[in-house]
């Protein structure tokens, strides 16, 4: 074996090339501090990573910019729609980020300067940032559906941001006379959690069988296939006589909506609703859009191991605004890809290597208060995207006992209280 | 050439044992970070879903590799234990094992 002497020269300039091609916790050092990192939003996503970047490296500066003081989460707003939940029990503050030593901005995120590695809030502060972290979740994507404006969700709510939205539709559905008929529209792939319409779907459906049994409910959707199918559907058959599904193919995609007739409309026909549900199409948060880390499809392409954007460095994606390949758009897999790029933010920005993350989701449906049912994924990075592993990862066993899906109503409950203890507690 | 591979040899014990020792989100092994989605750290929480935090790492293997072969009943873990290696199961209960409140 040889050995080359390596001049001191020459050591020093690969171990300068190496340095830059490190991408620069250089100006971080020059400060002495352990670098500055601006993560947008506080939910799911944005409120876990931030202050996992703490904890993980607590020289590091980490600022999280949330113009809400309160975050209203979405999953188990759908309870909250058929008056079994209070939207109280959705609300989380972020009283405990000072303890944890991470800076909350409530000002809105405006701009964003790539090159010169800054984010501009609404009040007009400037945020430097060795790297930063967007989580925006989604946008609805106001001129994806016809007649579907902002001033027709006040009559036609969407509820697909909890809030207001969900507040409205409960009370539409409480003031609907028994007899009526509620429509659902669901969208096309891909969308803010994939079994969410036919949760709300189901869990109308109990409020309907339960408060108003002469009235009935039409999910109208623009795809032939959902997530955990089979379970809803077999669900509704023994359940729910009075929920129709209506397919793509026959007939469900809803190309337009008349407000003032209170009406769907697809090619195959009209919908008369007393009370319509529009889950619209949506898109990444608006912030990605600025940033230019979205795609032509609305979404924003990210480096599966670091969720860096494939369209702008130093800035990563986590949360329903990535496209995070096999993951599906939910709270559980926002918070599991914020852990992830946690650790790999503080990596990068003191010069490491993010290692290879494998990463889980587990979603949990209520078909009724006491009928759980999951769907869970296990995932890695393959050929530049999350990949399913092959062999894991599924749904509950269709043939399950009613003992079983009380245990997974059970678990789906506790899932709550530890996602969003662990985030906002 | 034998000193060299002594040197790698020992490199190697070191990193495997700072593995196995460290708590910190740091040096989590791949997927320990996602289990808290549903298995609190916090003692605060209210969830009949048990904590792993400080567990003996060789029953969290066991549990899992029972998971995994479907030999203990359960409702989401068979689906979860199967997308991971006995190796992977295994630093990932080291790593609990390892933390602390």
């Amino acid at each position: 074996m040889t050995v080359k002497r390596t001049s001191r020269r020459e050591f020093l300039k690969t171990a300068a090339a190496g340095a830059s091609a490190a991408m620069l916790p250089l100006p971080a050092i020059a400060q002495g501090a352990g670098g500055r990192v601006v993560v947008v939003g506080g939910g799911f996503g944005g409120a876990t990573c931030a202050r996992f970047i703490k904890r993980i490296d607590p020289r590091i500066a980490v600022t999280v910019v949330e113009q809400n003081p309160t975050f209203i989460a979405c999953p188990f707003s759908n309870l909250v729609i058929v008056g079994l939940r209070e939207l109280s029990a959705q609300q989380f503050g972020y009283d405990k980020f000072a303890a944890d030593q991470v800076t909350v901005a409530p000002s809105p995120a405006t701009a964003v300067d790539a090159q010169g590695r800054s984010v501009t809030l609404g009040n007009g502060t400037r945020l430097p940032y060795d790297r930063l972290v967007l989580s925006p979740g989604i946008d609805i994507r106001w001129d994806g559906l016809p007649g579907y404006t902002e001033a027709a969700a006040e009559r036609m709510p969407h509820a697909w941001k909890a809030g207001e939205q969900t507040l409205l539709l409960r009370r539409q559905l409480e003031a609907m006379e028994d007899g009526g008929t509620v429509v659902i529209t669901a969208p096309a792939n891909p969308f803010r959690c994939p079994p969410g319409p036919y949760e709300r779907g189901s869990l109308i459906a109990y409020y309907l069988k339960t408060k108003k049994p002469k009235s009935k409910l039409i999910i109208l959707d623009a795809k032939d296939a959902f997530s955990k199918q089979r379970l809803f559907q077999n669900a509704w058959k023994a359940l729910y006589p009075n929920l129709e599904w209506v397919s793509l193919s026959t007939g469900g995609k809803v190309t337009s909506v008349d407000v003032g007739a209170m009406t769907l409309v697809t090619d195959f026909g009209r919908h008369k609703a007393d009370v319509a549900n529009v889950i619209p199409p949506q898109k990444a948060g608006r912030i990605a859009e600025i940033a230019g880390v979205a795609d032509r499809t609305g979404w924003c392409p990210i480096d599966p191991v670091s969720f860096e954007s494939k369209l702008v460095p130093n800035i990563h994606v986590v949360g329903d605004a990535s496209i995070a390949g096999a993951m599906p758009k939910s709270a559980f897999s926002a918070n599991a890809q914020a852990k992830v790029c946690a650790a790999a933010v503080a990596k990068l920005v003191t010069g490491g290597t993010p290692q290879e993350p494998k990463l889980i989701n587990t979603c949990y449906s209520l078909v009724a208060p006491d009928y759980g049912i999951s769907v869970a994924g296990v995932y890695r990075p393959a050929d530049g995207q999350l990949k399913d592993v092959e062999g894991s990862g599924g749904v509950s066993a269709i043939d399950a006992p009613s003992s079983t899906r009380a245990l997974e109503a059970t678990f789906a409950n506790g899932w709550f209280n530890t996602i969003t203890g662990e985030v906002f507690g | 050439m034998n000193a060299t591979r002594l040197v790698t040899a020992a490199v190697f014990v070191f990193a495997l044992s700072a593995r196995a020792l460290a708590a910190g989100p740091a040096d989590a092994p791949p997927g320990a970070l996602s289990c808290s989605g549903c298995h609190a750290t916090a003692r605060s929480v209210d969830t009949t879903v048990p904590r792993l935090i400080g567990r003996n790492p060789a029953d969290i293997t066991a549990a899992m590799l029972a998971f995994k072969s479907g030999q203990l009943p359960s409702t989401v873990m068979d689906r979860i234990a199967k997308g991971f290696s006995e190796d992977e199961i295994k630093a990932i209960a080291a790593w609990y094992g390892a933390q602390k409140d």
